[in-house]
């Protein structure tokens, strides 16, 4: 483990340039023949060794995909994507069913590190140390990771290659792993709920997730259970050419609770690489789900060449009474970002919230928001969106909060606000309202603003660079939404936003 | 330390020149007040020391230590130790006041090429200044500037100056906004940073600052130019007799 050990020490030396994650790791790699059809639907199926009624299921999606058009409603702006010229499945030939950590290639945890995972869970990952044992990196002081008790899952390209702390999280009766892995272990949860909060038909990109998507992320908390741990995912896209498409189902017993993180990257590349997830949570009476994204994929560069195009459906289902789901997300990297993670807030008295931070500079566009849909009584729900443009970039949010008649005494509050630096970025709000019934309230806040010449003045005055300044004053910006993030995170995306922002002033 | 010479300065973009030909030395170790009546420039000479953009000097020099300060970049005056303390504090929403300097001190020192404090040696050194001050631990924890009282900006800029330990302290018009016993308190902040390598220049409109923070040399700044200069004496002067002298010495 010496190997994995001296790559933790690089990784703490390496300095942050402008996109760090734009590595390509060199694993031999298992394609599928590019293009999509139904034969590569049962390929996909195939590999994963699923059951028929699953085979079906994704056959119906394709099916219904062909006869679907591609959304034009955002405001956003890509060439036509040729989506017979895509990979729809890679996956790494040296991880195939690995069983212990043991077996993961060396390569891949190198490339863990360079993912930035958190270095404490590197080690776990790595074999370094038990999650029990104390961490040769506690004498920094710096407590960087707190608990350092984070479960993760990481997905490379389109395969879950490892999954940390099973054993211990079995113990609390959670499962944790690979959707294919629940397929296989646990049909019968993922046939309950697998689609019921995301139908295959929602919309063009969420259709095709359910035809091709070839692994993600499941987990289940069982009835009034804590689940001990952060949970936490790894996504990178690696191959040329592959779209991935990852399936996220989470269920929320009652009375149970879990805090999950999801993060990002891919490296850097001329070609747009196609990303379109589907996540599906359920929360059942009392129970409550926190979703936290850092979504860091390559930007493209500063010209728009390359970059990620993530078409994403996130949609958290507030099943039962008193039950509670809240997304917080920091949207930094993709070259188009089109994400609304949404709530369906059916249970009496339910609640969802939505905390978010767009970041969008060079010639980004992000087209990104929430909806709220409330149709409990009493149910409320909380939004609070960040956008702040720079460079040539497009930061648009697209809000809707509606209330159906039964929703009685429904409450909203949607703070929106909008950062601009320089004069060649756009930032867009467009909030939908509809309140079926008399007795809800919603409550709108919207401000645009500029970094102000006496803020940068003053800062500067105190010794602050230029790029500094503005990074700090951004990280004020966006305060209400940092404090939602798990702590793990909060330190790595107030770095993130100052690289973000890299080359906006001047 | 400073050397001012025939400073002309004019508001970029448009013609109406505020300093009209300024001289001023300030010797290391020495206090210099600037008095005037309002709107006669002197605010828009500290501007120009600390880099403000909005400004465009026509005509003058300006060296400080040895070097062309009007050559050097607003961060890069503040690394070589200039500090403004603002007649009127900028508010930064969201960034905590205790981050702020910690973030302030720490690039200033890098930019000399000395270490980053780390954080409990920072936290010691701004607690420890703080008291002296008598600023509550609390407010380090607020947005800067953010709801502060006139007062307290005030008593936070002083802070400020104290943590990051400046060359040249200007101050403008910190003793407004600042009751008896805060104009007391932050007098012996201000005095406590008087050292022989250390140079300030007050600007006031009040003989009281000038009671608790002895200087050196009063200057009288009207109409864009020094148009006396003198001892602490002369404070008390204009303090009976006004302006009155000096301005119709300008039209
Ligand atoms: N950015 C600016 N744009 C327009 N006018 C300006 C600007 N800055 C300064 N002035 C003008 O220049 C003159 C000098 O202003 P300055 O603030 O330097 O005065 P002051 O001596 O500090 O006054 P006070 O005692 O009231 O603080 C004033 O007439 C002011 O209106
Ligand atoms: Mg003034």
């Amino acid at each position: 483990m010496a190997a994995v050990q001296d790559t933790i020490e690089q990784v703490r030396g390496v300095d942050v340039d402008k996109y760090k994650y734009g590595f390509k790791t060199e694993i031999e790699s298992e394609l599928a023949p590019k293009g999509l059809s139904e034969d590569i639907v049962r390929y996909i199926s195939g590999k994963n060794d699923e059951p028929e009624w699953l085979l079906e299921w994704r056959l119906e999606a394709y099916r219904r995909w062909l006869t679907m058009e591609e959304p034009d409603w955002a405001r956003v702006d890509y060439p036509k994507i040729d989506f017979q010229d895509l990979y729809y499945y890679a996956a790494p030939k040296t991880t195939e069913g690995p069983k212990s950590l043991d077996e993961v290639d060396p390569i891949l945890l190198e490339t863990y590190a360079k993912l930035g995972i958190p270095l404490k869970e590197q080690e776990i990952l790595a074999g370094v140390r038990k999650h029990d044992e104390p961490s040769t990196l506690d004498e920094d002081g710096v407590g960087e990771m707190g608990s350092g008790r984070v479960a993760i899952d990481a997905v490379f390209d389109s395969v879950s290659v490892v999954t940390t702390f099973k054993k211990e999280l079995a113990k609390a009766g959670v499962i944790f792993c690979s959707i294919s892995e629940a397929v296989r272990e646990h049909p019968e949860l993922v046939k309950k709920y697998l689609g019921t909060v995301v139908p295959q038909s929602d919309n063009f990109y969420a259709t095709l997730n359910s035809a091709v998507y070839s692994d993600g992320s499941f987990v289940y908390i069982p009835e009034g259970v804590r689940c001990p741990m952060e949970l936490s995912t790894y996504f990178r896209i690696n191959e040329e050419n592959t779209g991935q498409f990852e399936r996220t189902l989470i269920i929320a017993e009652k009375g149970s609770y879990v805090s999950y993180l999801e993060g990002c990257t891919a490296p850097m590349r001329d070609e747009n690489q196609l990303h379109a997830a589907v996540v599906e949570l359920v929360a059942l009476d009392d129970a409550e789900i926190k979703y936290s994204t850092v979504q860091n994929w390559y930007p493209g560069d500063a010209n728009g060449k390359g970059g990620i195009y993530n078409f994403v459906t996130k949609r958290g289902d507030c099943r039962g009474k008193n039950s509670k789901i809240s997304w917080t997300q920091v949207e930094t990297g993709s070259a188009i970002t089109w994400k609304y993670p949404s709530c369906i807030l059916r249970g009496e008295n339910s609640r969802g919230e939505f905390y978010s931070i767009a970041i969008s500079n060079g010639r980004q566009q992000v087209d990104s928001g929430t909806k709220m849909i409330h149709l409990g009584k009493n149910s409320s729900s909380r939004i609070i969106s960040k956008g702040i443009s720079a460079g040539h970039s497009q930061n648009t949010y697209r809000g809707l909060v509606s209330a159906h008649r039964k929703a009685t005494g429904a409450r909203n509050f949607t703070q929106c606000d909008s950062l601009l630096i320089g004069d060649k970025c756009g930032a867009h709000t467009v909030p939908y309202i509809e309140a079926k019934n008399s007795s809800s309230t919603f409550e709108h806040e919207a401000t645009t603003s500029k970094i102000s010449d006496d803020q940068m003045f003053y800062a500067r005055q105190r010794g602050l660079g230029e790029e500094e300044a503005v990074a700090l004053i951004v990280n004020g910006f966006v305060r209400d939404v940092l404090q939602h993030l798990p702590m793990e995170f909060m330190a790595e995306t107030q770095k993130l936003i100052g690289i973000s922002l890299e080359g906006s002033v001047g | 330390m400073l050397d001012i010479k025939n400073l002309h300065v004019k508001i970029a973009d448009e013609d109406t020149e505020i300093l009209k030909g300024v001289n001023l030395t300030v010797n290391p170790g020495e206090v210099h007040a600037i008095m005037g009546p309002n709107g006669s420039g002197k605010s828009t000479l500290s501007y120009v020391l600390s880099g403000k953009e909005d400004y465009e000097v026509t005509e003058g020099s300006v060296t400080y230590d040895g070097a062309d300060l009007l050559d050097m970049e607003i961060e890069e005056r503040a690394s070589a130790g200039l500090f403004l303390a603002f007649q009127y504090p900028i508010e930064i929403p969201g960034v905590p006041t205790m981050t702020f300097l910690r973030t302030a001190l720490n690039a200033q020192r890098k930019a000399r090429g000395e270490e980053e404090l780390t954080t409990p040696a920072f936290m010691k050194l701004v607690k420890e200044k703080a008291q002296q001050l008598k600023v509550r631990p609390e407010m380090l924890k607020r947005p800067v500037n953010v709801g502060f009282s006139g007062g307290e900006k005030k008593r936070a800029e002083i802070l400020q100056m104290a943590v990051l330990e400046p060359k040249l302290c200007v101050l403008d018009e910190t003793d407004s906004g600042l009751d008896i016993d805060a104009l007391r308190v932050v007098a012996e902040g201000v005095n406590a940073l008087r050292s022989p390598d250390r140079a300030m220049i007050v600007i006031t409109h009040y003989q009281r600052l000038l009671e608790y923070i002895v200087p050196d040399v009063v200057h009288v700044l009207s109409n864009g130019r020094v148009v006396k200069t003198g001892g602490k004496e002369l404070a008390l002067e204009l303090e009976a007799n006004g302006y009155a002298e000096f301005e119709t010495e300008a039209a």
